[in-house]
């Protein structure tokens, strides 16, 4: 186990991801998050509580979104689903899809295949937290990342909670 | 997480996690269907062929939208329409299907084990949809799933089975579900239509008292009069089932707490229960089919898996 940000890199990320969302989007005007299951969502909470304090805006609201009944991959290895919640309409907005590893960008592709069962979005971004650049299998590229990590095609790069608070991201043998 | 099994034949072939796993999963199936679009791609590699040997309304519907939902290709079979009525025999009809390239059948069958013996020799995974008076599991897995909605859980639960239990096996299938996930359960219903040996056979309380089995439970599971199983008069009339056994408005008002009523349909209206015990807020009855189609996505969804055992 190899790590690649502690508690304290990740903190920073996530300050300097909020900065850059709302440099494109002040006031997150007609913008909507949406944190992809489960480490998005992880990351898409504390994104939204560093939201708040960047922009003082505290009526935030984050959508939950799950791709298991969406994969290529499940009928070789089936997996539970995850909760899934979007409360609020997403016609016509600017929705910021949240992911913590952007890595073939299958699971992105199955999202957007979600989000458009959900309605008819005015536009789609993608944030990121780590982008595993050189093992991409779509044509699909973030607009927000934090880092760029080299990794092997076998390893996996994961958000672990910390002890005490916070996250921290680590690269796994497999 | 999958299922321990790659068939669903009854409640009594699955585990308790097996039981969780399904109705968790539907849990997620129910959201599905509040989306502007209430569909998802998970099965569209899959075929499905539905078998009924028996009427039903209800529940082929359900196990139809089901498999759209799950975008399934699926299709339907009705034996008074096929070849079953010139004398071709089921083993056959199924083969036949099969070698259309089908990967799941759905049975309703009036011969008790009708699924478990394609089970044993068809490759495809089966569902059964109600079988003769043996098991109804997706009936029972969705009335479980109702009751946690409403209860937050199953364990611990007052649960009533009130009617024929003698010809149901909706009853079976319920009782074997309620007695897994750690519910009591109490039977109600005329000494004729409750068979003799259940009390000891399996883990329930018999009560011929309907005023009493009501004060008792939370939920009150009603089932039919199931007239076309019966061969011999196991009660007088219509009417003296319905002043002893029959649920009213009266009855439920006169109890110390409310309770939850079910039934799963078709209901004898004045029979088992009347209109405005099966119209009022006290009645899940609708929902219950509501979550019907939620339920059976799950359970199609997890045996499409294909590396069951």
């Amino acid at each position: 186990m190899q790590p690649i940000l502690d508690t304290t890199a990740y903190a920073q990320a996530v300050q300097q991801l909020a900065i850059a969302l709302l440099e494109r989007h002040p006031n997150l005007n007609n913008t909507v998050l949406v944190g992809i299951q489960q480490g998005g969502v992880v990351l898409g909470w504390d994104l939204v509580r560093q939201l708040r304090k960047e922009s003082g805006l505290q009526d935030l609201e984050m959508g939950l979104l799950d791709i298991t009944f969406y994969r290529d991959d499940f009928r070789t290895s089936i997996l539970a689903p995850d909760r899934m919640n979007i409360p609020f309409s997403i016609e016509d907005k600017t929705v910021i899809l949240i992911d913590d590893v952007l890595f073939t960008g299958r699971t992105i592709k199955a999202a957007l295949d979600v989000l458009l069962d959900y309605g008819r979005p005015g536009r789609v971004e993608l944030l990121v937290l780590a982008d595993r650049k050189e093992h991409r299998q779509f044509p699909i590229q973030a607009d927000y990342v934090a880092l760029t990590v080299s990794t092997q095609r076998s390893q996996k790069l994961k958000l672990l909670s910390a002890e005490g608070g916070g996250q921290t991201l680590v690269l796994l043998e497999s | 997480m999958q299922l321990s099994t790659r068939h669903l034949l009854g409640i009594k072939e699955l585990t308790p996690s097996d039981i969780s796993l399904i109705l968790s999963t539907a849990e997620q199936f129910k959201e599905v269907l509040q989306r502007p679009v209430k569909k998802v791609p998970s099965l569209r590699d899959v075929t499905i062929v539905n078998l009924f040997y028996e009427n039903s309304t209800r529940t082929r519907f359900s196990f139809e939208l089901a498999q759209k939902r799950l975008s399934a290709d699926t299709l339907n079979f009705a034996a008074s329409s096929s070849s079953a009525a010139k004398g071709e025999t089921l083993l056959d009809t199924v083969n036949n299907i099969l070698s259309m390239k089908v990967d799941m059948v759905v049975i309703r069958h009036s011969s008790s084990g009708a699924p478990h013996f394609l089970a044993q020799h068809i490759p495809a995974a089966i569902v059964n949809a109600g079988d003769g008076i043996n098991e109804h599991p997706t009936q029972a897995l969705l009335d479980a799933f109702s009751i946690t909605e409403k209860y937050g859980q199953l364990k611990g639960r007052k649960v009533a089975i009130i009617g024929d239990i003698l010809h149901s096996r909706v009853a079976q299938s319920n009782i074997h579900l309620l007695n897994k996930m750690g519910a009591e359960v109490v039977v109600c219903g005329p000494p004729t239509l409750i068979p003799k040996h259940i009390q000891s056979a399996w883990n329930v309380t018999v009560s011929y008292d309907l005023k009493e089995t009501l004060n008792w439970c939370e939920v009150a599971n009603v089932l039919r009069i199931q007239l076309e199983r019966q061969n011999q008069v196991l009660f007088s009339s219509l009417r003296e089932y319905r002043l002893h056994y029959g649920i009213n408005r009266q009855l439920l008002d006169g109890l110390q707490k409310p309770i939850t009523v079910m039934h799963p349909g078709p209901i004898n209206r004045g029979v088992e229960l009347d209109s405005d015990v099966a119209d009022s807020h006290q009645s899940i009855i609708l929902q219950q089919v509501e979550n019907g189609v939620a339920v059976r996505m799950a359970v199609l969804y997890l045996l499409s898996n294909r590396n069951l055992a």
